[in-house]
């Protein structure tokens, strides 16, 4: 019997399949994103939009229920008192932070890249005529689909490392919501020289550079976006990490 | 073997610890008294490293907590019951904590047996009434065959059947070598498990100490006709009697029946016989009168 890194893995995997909302959070995401999909596939005329970002058009609801699935993870430990319990086992402590994070982020890396390819062929089986269609093999659609359930991964652990650093559900949610949906509002607000130069930049932009099909005006290249939203996501859990090491559980 | 030296800790001005050293020995119940706000759980969970004392130290079997290779194994605790994911079963929630030790699955179905939860198992804890988020807690703390198992309040919320049961538990963990911990602020309820007394109040050491050396004088109060008679008769090996009054004697060393029989074979009327125990309760709360932080009003 020894404290083993894959035991903790292993732990944070059954804390984590052990609740009903775990799957109800994870099915509702690739439901919205597999609706959101078809709904603007097979409704929008224009031709702005091509067919993958059309069959992704779910991928910023997604993302706020992938994270919030991050952020409850995280958060309950403290608003449940288990984490006494937890670290009482692991008084290491970090490498519950690290496994907590591996867990959120493969099952949503997992589920929402085979949900971006189910959006994505369905989408395509009920889009507009007006809008040409894409196969796999196009240019940029792999990358794109792909892209998307890593981008959706990263927002998961993006969830867990703020709800471990906050230690509460709302105040969690409402700092992921507030990144991913309000941040860009406020940006729109300031002089267009200064947003235009840094709206490439900010997490929900940089993310979903590596979902759109052709890199469009004002955004990063589609992997650097996806760099760069991880480096949000990396920074975020070194800030949890020196709470979680440093301050009373 | 659990060794608290020097402990401090300051929650902001407030010193909640103050400079504590005890230590809790294996083969030995120790019982953690103190009134409410006395310092125990904050003690207790800086003992597990999950609060960081001011200052001072903790060694659990001789090292920092921190440093164990299998945690579970060296010490078990309880320290909030309930204080689980409500969503959980009882078997995941164990599940969960065993597989961070690799601990078998039959190990936690064994721990959940003996704490009398096999048949709500698979029950949300969320539905647990607080008796039995005791009785999962304490499976919890069993869970790594530890060689210190510490608890919180452990009775607290169980029925006489979950007390009895709590109680042979904890002498039958000690019988074995193991270290025993258990805090409460009910003397009565702690002298009957532990060996050993460590008592605090506002964070201080008040007394280290053994549950046979903490009973203060005990005896019989005699009133009886022939004063000088009864003292003939039951003076012997062990039997002390003093004088308090014209036909009042004060006993220890017999219990009142063997006075009163004594008394009756030689036809020596006796008017009252009471046997007086300065309960343990009432010596611990002399003993803690100073230090109780939350007192109702008088
Ligand atoms: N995290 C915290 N922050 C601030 N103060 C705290 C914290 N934890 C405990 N305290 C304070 O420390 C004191 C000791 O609390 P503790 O819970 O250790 O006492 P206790 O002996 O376990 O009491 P009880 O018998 O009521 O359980 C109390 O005054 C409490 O308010
Ligand atoms: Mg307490």
């Amino acid at each position: 019997m020894k404290i083993t890194a894959g035991g903790v893995v292993a732990a944070e995997w059954t804390k984590f399949s052990s609740l009903r909302s775990t799957w109800i959070t994870t099915g509702i995401s690739v439901l919205l994103l597999i609706a959101f999909g078809a709904i603007a596939s097979a409704s929008f005329s224009g031709d702005s939009l091509s067919a993958v970002d059309l069959a992704l058009s779910g991928s910023t609801l997604a993302a706020l229920t992938v994270g919030v699935l991050g952020a409850l993870l995280g958060a309950s430990e403290y608003t449940t008192g288990m984490i006494r319990a937890t670290l009482a086992a692991v008084p290491r402590r970090l490498p519950v932070l690290w496994s907590k994070s591996l867990v959120a982020g493969l099952a949503a890396v997992v589920v929402m890249t085979a949900g971006a390819f189910a959006a994505f062929a369905v989408s395509s089986a009920v889009l507009n005529d007006k809008v040409s269609g894409l196969a796999l093999g196009d240019d940029g659609v792999l990358r794109a689909l792909i892209g998307a359930g890593l981008y959706l991964g990263l927002v998961a652990v993006l969830g867990v490392a703020l709800g471990m650093l906050v230690r509460s559900s709302a105040g969690a949610i409402a700092i992921l919501a507030g990144l991913l949906l309000i941040v860009p509002g406020l940006a729109a607000l300031l002089p267009d020289s200064i947003s235009d130069a840094i709206n490439p930049y900010l997490p929900s932009n940089a993310g979903s550079a590596v979902m759109a099909l052709t890199q469009g005006e004002g955004t990063l290249a589609p992997w650097t976006g996806l760099a760069v939203f991880a480096g949000y996501v990396v920074l975020t859990l070194a800030v949890a990490a020196y709470r979680l090491k440093k301050t009373d559980a | 073997m659990i060794q608290v030296r020097e402990v401090t800790k300051r929650y902001g001005a407030n010193t909640v610890v103050d400079h504590l050293s005890f230590t809790a020995k294996p083969g030995q119940v120790t019982g953690f008294l103190g009134p409410n706000g006395a310092g125990k759980s904050t003690t207790m969970r800086m003992i597990v490293g999950l609060d960081a004392p001011n200052s001072g130290d903790v060694l659990v079997n001789g090292k920092p907590y921190a440093s164990a290779k299998a945690p579970l194994h060296e010490i078990g605790v309880l320290l909030e019951a309930k204080a689980v994911h409500p969503g959980r079963t009882a078997v995941s929630h164990l599940l969960a904590m065993a597989r961070t030790h690799g601990i078998s699955r039959s190990r936690v179905d064994e721990v959940l047996g003996l704490a009398g939860l096999g048949a709500v198992a698979h029950k949300r804890v969320g539905a647990f009434s607080l008796g039995m988020g005791q009785r999962l807690g304490i499976a919890a703390a069993l869970l790594g065959d530890p060689a210190v198992v510490m608890l919180d309040e452990p009775v607290n919320g169980l029925d006489p059947e979950g007390v009895l049961w709590v109680r042979n538990l904890l002498a039958g963990l000690a019988a074995e070598g193991r270290t025993v911990m258990l805090s409460s602020h009910l003397m009565s309820e702690v002298s009957l498990i532990a060996d050993h007394l460590v008592i605090v109040g506002r964070g201080k050491l008040l007394a280290d100490t053994t549950v046979a050396d903490f009973v203060t004088a005990e005896g019989v109060r005699v009133v009886t006709a022939a004063p000088d008679a009864l003292r003939n008769v039951i003076t012997g090996a062990g039997v002390t009697v003093t004088s308090t009054g014209a036909e009042e004697l004060f006993v220890t060393g017999a219990t009142a029946r063997e006075i009163g029989l004594a008394a009756a074979t030689r036809g020596i009327p006796l008017f009252e016989l009471t046997p007086q125990n300065a309960s343990l309760e009432e010596a611990f709360m002399d003993l803690t009168r100073d230090a109780v932080e939350y007192e109702a009003a008088r």
